[in-house]
């Protein structure tokens, strides 16, 4: 079975962080990540004006 | 065991469980249970004891509870009525059994939060601040209750304690993370849990098991002494089976807390005194787009009760909601991936399987994007603001469909398979995701109960609790007593 691309970046990031990922986890992994980053670009694509500031410290 | 409808002539809808009673105070609802120990008809160790009885019928069925605290119960309650009978004020909660999600710090339990790690952290030393404020009116903690690990969760099952069940159909889901709290409360076993709510996990379990949650401003509430979970959306707040209990206990936990670094320090408003105003000069639009898209029949039937009821024609687009929800949904598993990161690390093999594969993928998350969801944040509060200038109220389903099976993992909607866990919460979460104010009011559909979100603009709990109240006495809304035990 051909790799997927997340494949290389999960490795990559989990050797980074030091988080251990079984074999029997990785399709799980790699799905919700491509589920986190499906979503996260369609924050992404959205267009923010330059000054607006992030909502880190926030008041309802 | 069959239920039977009871109901008085003082109330407008039967609000109360029938359990098989044995107690009176099995059917009384928390301002009821005040009064009565108040005014020394009742004892409050009787009610405790009543309590207790009921956890220990029912709860092999609802697996609600996690802990007993049945010895400081009986502690709390003797205290009570000493008070009572020495002429002193016994408190607004006097005598009213709570319980609270498990990731409320109880002293001399360990907080799990729904985890195993978590259990072998010490016991803690004091209680959550909103346990003291409860009380410090008069209720009495009788336990901790069950929730999804680490509160990552819309379903109410837990892989280390087993699912907290529905108690209008054990067969079904509670929803979660606050599913014991649901399960507790929908069964009759106390009148009043506590629960958190990071992207609707007070207000999806009101939703299945058919009873009032109220999910604050955020920041209102102290979360002093509660295991967080994404601290950027995290919210505490009640459970009830009537308005007027959540306002009671709403009202008993307000206040500023610097032990919480988020809650407010605007002062103690309390709502108790204005439920019953009249709400016929406050604007009510329904939500639109995204919250009338991915709706079952029963959502779209209870959305339209509730509005027929307020007279409600008119409805709102509320702008980049999806795109609210998905930001929400980074900024969760991003937040729950910091907090954990060192468990992921040294104890992978004790989380639930399903969290610890979200929370790495979660850690995978480029910065940037995150950025983006924090700015993107800020861009919808100011446009939910604006909106809030022209209406006081709007209305939205609080769910999708009413509690699937246990165990499910998927249903069909207009033909397509969807997963049921992400889209449980497509609703609750581009509300919390600005911290707005909601009141979730119960439908009493057949034969599943569903909810509806009453939502009002920041720090106008007041307005959404006065909707609430109102659709409570029209009829439209009310707890139903539990079927399924």
């Amino acid at each position: 079975m051909a790799a997927d691309p997340l494949d290389d970046y999960i490795d990559a990031v989990a050797k980074a962080l030091a988080i251990p990922i079984e074999d029997a986890w990785r399709p799980a992994v790699r799905a919700n990540l491509d589920v986190s980053l499906r979503l996260a670009r369609m924050v992404d694509e959205f267009p923010l004006p330059d000054d607006i500031e992030p909502a880190s410290v926030f008041a309802a | 065991m069959n239920s039977r409808c009871l109901t008085t002539s003082s109330r407008p809808v039967s609000s109360q469980p029938d359990i098989g009673m044995s107690h009176p105070s099995d059917a009384l609802l928390a301002t009821e249970i005040a009064r009565a120990v108040a005014s020394g008809k009742m004892s409050a160790l009787d009610v405790t004891e009543a309590a207790l009885a009921r956890i220990r019928e029912h709860d092999t069925i609802l697996n609600s509870f996690t802990d007993v605290t049945a010895d400081r119960a009986r502690g709390k309650a003797g205290a009570i009525d000493a008070a009572v009978a020495a002429g002193r004020d016994a408190g607004p909660l006097a005598g009213v059994p709570f319980a609270v999600k498990n990731l409320f710090d109880v002293a001399g339990l360990s907080t799990r939060a729904g985890s195993k790690i978590n259990r072998d952290r010490p016991p803690a030393a004091r209680d959550a601040a909103l346990i003291e404020r409860m009380e410090a009116a008069g209720a009495v903690l009788i336990g901790a209750l069950n929730m999804g690990e680490y509160a990552y969760d819309f379903t109410g099952e837990n892989v280390h304690d087993g699912p907290s069940r529905n108690p209008h159909d054990p067969t079904r889901m509670t929803g979660g993370s606050s599913g014991g709290s649901g399960s507790a409360v929908g069964g009759g076993l106390v009148p009043i849990a506590l629960g958190s709510d990071t992207n609707g996990s007070i207000r999806v379990p009101s939703s299945f098991c058919g009873i009032f949650g109220l999910k604050p401003t955020y920041g209102r509430l102290s979360r002093a002494r509660s295991f967080p979970f994404v601290a950027s959306l995290d919210h505490l707040g009640p459970f009830a089976r009537s308005v007027a209990d959540l306002a009671l206990s709403y009202d008993a936990m307000q206040g500023p807390d610097a032990d919480d670094a988020a809650c407010t320090t605007r002062p103690v408003e309390p709502v108790t005194p204005h439920l019953a105003r009249d709400i016929g000069g406050l604007r009510v639009a329904l939500a639109g787009g995204h919250f009338q898209n991915n709706v079952f029949p029963e959502a779209v039937e209870a959305v339209a009760r509730v509005a027929k009821a307020l007279s409600v024609t008119h409805t709102i687009e509320i702008p980049e909601a999806m795109r609210a929800r998905a930001a929400a949904y980074v900024i969760t598993t991003t937040e729950g991936a910091s907090l954990h990161l060192d468990r992921l690390r040294k104890r992978p093999d004790d989380f639930d399987p399903a969290v610890r594969d979200r929370l790495i993928a979660g850690a995978m998350i480029p910065a940037p994007l995150i950025d983006r969801a924090q700015k993107f944040r800020r861009w919808y509060r100011v446009q939910m603001l604006e909106i809030f200038k022209s209406v006081d109220v709007l209305i939205a389903p609080a769910t999708p469909c009413v509690a699937p099976k246990l165990g499910q993992t998927t249903f069909v909607l207009d033909g397509v398979e969807l997963p049921v866990r992400a889209n449980i919460g497509i609703h609750t979460q581009p509300i919390s995701f600005i911290g707005l104010p909601v009141v979730a009011v119960p439908v009493p559909l057949e034969p599943m109960p569903i909810g509806v979100q009453i939502i009002a603009a920041p720090w106008r709990e007041d307005i959404a609790l006065r909707v609430a109240y109102a659709l409570e006495r029209m009829g439209v809304v009310a707890a139903p007593p539990p079927r399924g035990l």
